[in-house]
């Protein structure tokens, strides 16, 4: 039987290129074809690399020409930044995924699909559960920026799962990528020296470690799992942790001039940050991932909490104290009063 | 003797003594009959008398780890935002005056709790600012060291600071989702059915209860097979009287209700100062729902009915617990 042939769109992406190299190592996998505007960022050796748009009609002619029976769709972007803008960014999101469901249902050797979507989709509002799984649907669809888009994507994907029944669909929501390789505006944010966050609002939030992100999207490849999955790290941590976790100082911003905070830093360069972010950061959002673990099969390396501290670990932030010193300041603090009126001083708790 | 080994009786004696469990300084045991401590009077370690922490020095070691803890963010949370350490450490001893000086709450049938596993506490509601579930989960928390985790209304998590306490201390969004999550991983939860129309209504209408929702909880609780708590909460209704409501004002601001007590707003923040009345907490039989089916959550008619049962139970205990009550204050 000849291997599995498959196509990545997305291709020069960190996620599409990192799962090209992932399968480039598995010898049942005959042929990878990735598909982009820009060339690969990573190194490939046998992955064919076809500049292609896939908002042109022409994709199908690739598809056809190639005989792929697989097709993992991760250009689905999130920063409006790196493409020219926002309406460029929904061009390629939405216009997009629809033309390359369009050419897949035209496609007959195609027998799976693979797309990468995210937990955003659930938006984020103090009205709606805690904890998302995957067949609730929040009280009001996101209406702006990267969710709506990514509402948009999954209704075509489900609707082109609906006429190609013979297809088998993978829908995965992603949560928030971290890591020490991903750059996206969350891991530039936690690299700003001084991060602003909502006065009065701490959000839960969730990460997925990028390792984690790229087996999933292997294993959707590889193995057979039609579905809707949440992907994210075990837990949950508060953005005020974080930030005290990665030793940087929040800056709180009264909430009506988030927004004007917000274009201030996307003026700077540093963060690419979309005012429709600004939700995220006040209500936070958490997927709940019971069904990946038990259905698809895997369970995250990474809980949130390592994951978030692998990146400030691998990224070396610069922080303003270390625990060390923490606990130092800790013992010496102790020391220094309790030695005022008192002679003996016992060990303080061990740290 | 097994192996045909003789030993002499003076030497066996000997060996069962202890010996010291030092060694000599090449390196052989050391022979000396051990005392109390394990070691012979020429090994015992010197132990300098180390006196116990005095309360102050505990406080202060407590504090400071708490704080290094909090500045390094080294704490859990759960999915729902539970941050045990701030809650046990900063915001429960924050009530503790309120509770045990303040209204001198007194509470009855706690036995009634569980001490491990799901349960469902369904309280009335009232006193304007809802301090009766901060002090019902104040009370739980000392009687039996459980955490109530309260369901709060949507308003609550629209709020900035108060948004954020809700979580941290464990509330979460009065909904299905929420509720059937929690009690499926045996939480104790605590819901007041009556909302705002219980929190907001006239003084006139004290200690009698709302309409109950849509009888939510009571579903969630036949799916769940929880057992259903009801606890009648007898003194919060006298610490802000609302003598009027003004509701354009309230509309205007977004509140469901713009309350107007004897002191407030007459007294401008002074009327933020709840009147000292004395409380008592009754929490009453579980319901069990794990004799019922849990199908029958589907049966509008059989959800109404323990719904009604349940708010019956808390009317009567309120009406019980009043009748007996000396005085609002004392």
């Amino acid at each position: 039987m000849a291997g599995q042939r498959i196509l990545i769109t997305g291709i020069s992406r960190f996620l599409g290129g990192r799962l090209a190299q992932r399968l480039e190592q598995d010898p049942d996998v005959s042929s990878i074809i990735g598909v982009d505007l820009e060339e690969p960022s990573v190194e490939l050796t046998r992955t064919e690399f076809v500049r292609a748009d896939i908002r042109n009609p022409l994709i199908v002619k690739v598809l056809q020409a190639t005989e792929v029976d697989t097709v993992v769709h991760t250009a689905v972007i999130a920063t409006p930044g790196s493409v020219g803008g926002r309406s460029q960014m929904k061009e390629i999101n939405v216009i997009g995924t629809m033309q390359l469901f369009a050419a897949c249902q035209k496609a007959e050797s195609l027998r799976k699909v693979v797309m990468k979507s995210t937990t955003a989709v659930y938006g984020s509002e103090p009205i709606d559960p805690a904890i998302f799984s995957e067949d609730m649907s929040p009280h009001s669809q996101p209406k702006t920026g990267y969710a709506k888009d990514a509402v948009e994507v999954e209704h075509y994907a489900r609707a082109f799962g609906r006429r190609r029944t013979d297809i088998g669909l993978t829908i995965l929501r992603f949560a928030n990528f971290i890591g020490p390789m991903i750059d996206t505006p969350l891991t530039r944010y936690f690299s700003l020296p001084v991060v602003p966050t909502a006065l009065g609002f701490d959000p839960r939030m969730q990460f997925l470690h990028e390792q984690d992100a790229i087996e999933i999207l292997y294993r959707a490849t590889r193995e057979d799992h039609p579905g809707t999955f949440n992907a994210a790290g075990d837990g949950a941590i508060y953005l005020s942790k974080a930030i005290r976790m990665a030793g940087k100082i929040s800056v709180p911003v009264l909430v009506p001039l988030m927004g004007l905070v917000a274009s201030a830093v996307r003026q700077t360069g540093l963060v690419d940050f979309a005012s429709d972010q600004i939700k995220f950061l006040m209500y936070g959002r958490i997927g709940d991932v019971d069904r990946l673990k038990k259905q698809f099969g895997y369970t995250p390396q990474y809980t949130t909490e390592e994951a978030f501290k692998d990146f400030i670990a691998k990224r070396k932030l610069a922080k303003i104290f270390t625990h060390e010193q923490a606990a130092q300041w800790e013992r010496d603090l102790y020391e220094f009063l309790a030695r005022r009126g008192y002679d003996t001083v016992p060990e303080p708790e061990k740290v | 003797m097994a192996n045909g080994r003789v030993v002499p009786i003076e030497q066996a004696r000997r060996s069962e003594k202890p010996r010291c469990a030092a060694r000599t300084a090449d390196g052989r045991p050391c022979k000396n009959l051990a005392d109390e401590s394990g070691y012979c009077r020429r090994h015992r370690p010197v132990i300098r008398e180390v006196e116990a922490p005095t309360a102050f020095q505990q406080w202060l070691a407590d504090s400071l780890a708490f704080a290094r803890r909090r500045a390094t963010g080294d704490y859990p949370i759960d999915d729902f935002g539970f941050d045990r350490d701030l809650t046990e450490n900063v915001l429960l001893p924050i009530l503790q005056p309120l509770f045990d000086r303040w209204f001198r709450v007194d509470q009855i049938g706690i036995e009634n709790i569980p001490s491990a596993g799901a349960a469902l506490l369904v309280s009335n509601h009232s006193g304007t600012v809802p301090v009766d579930s901060l002090m019902m989960k104040y009370g739980v928390y000392e009687a039996t060291g459980r955490h109530v985790r309260l369901l709060g209304a949507d308003l609550v998590f629209q709020m900035p600071v108060i948004s954020e306490l809700g979580r941290k201390s464990g509330s979460t969004l009065a909904c299905t989702e929420d509720t059937t999550r929690l009690l499926r991983t045996g939480e104790c939860v605590g819901v007041f059915p009556e909302g705002f129309k219980g929190v907001g209504k006239p003084f006139r209408e004290r200690y009698k209860l709302q309409r109950f929702g849509r009888g939510g909880f009571v579903e969630v609780a036949l799916r769940t097979q929880t057992p259903i708590i009801p606890v009648a909460i007898v003194g919060a209704e006298e610490i802000f009287p609302i003598i009027a409501n003004l509701k354009p004002l309230a509309r205007l601001l977004g509140f469901p209700y713009f309350p107007i007590t004897p002191t407030f707003p007459l007294l401008g923040p002074l009327g933020a100062i709840p009147l000292p009345s004395k409380w008592l907490i009754e929490y009453g039989e579980p319901i069990h729902t794990d004799q019922m089916d849990p199908e029958a959550a589907n049966d509008p008619m059989f959800v109404f009915n323990l719904t009604d049962q349940v708010r019956d139970a808390i009317q009567q205990t309120l009406y019980k617990n009043l009748m007996h009550r000396r005085s609002v204050f004392f």
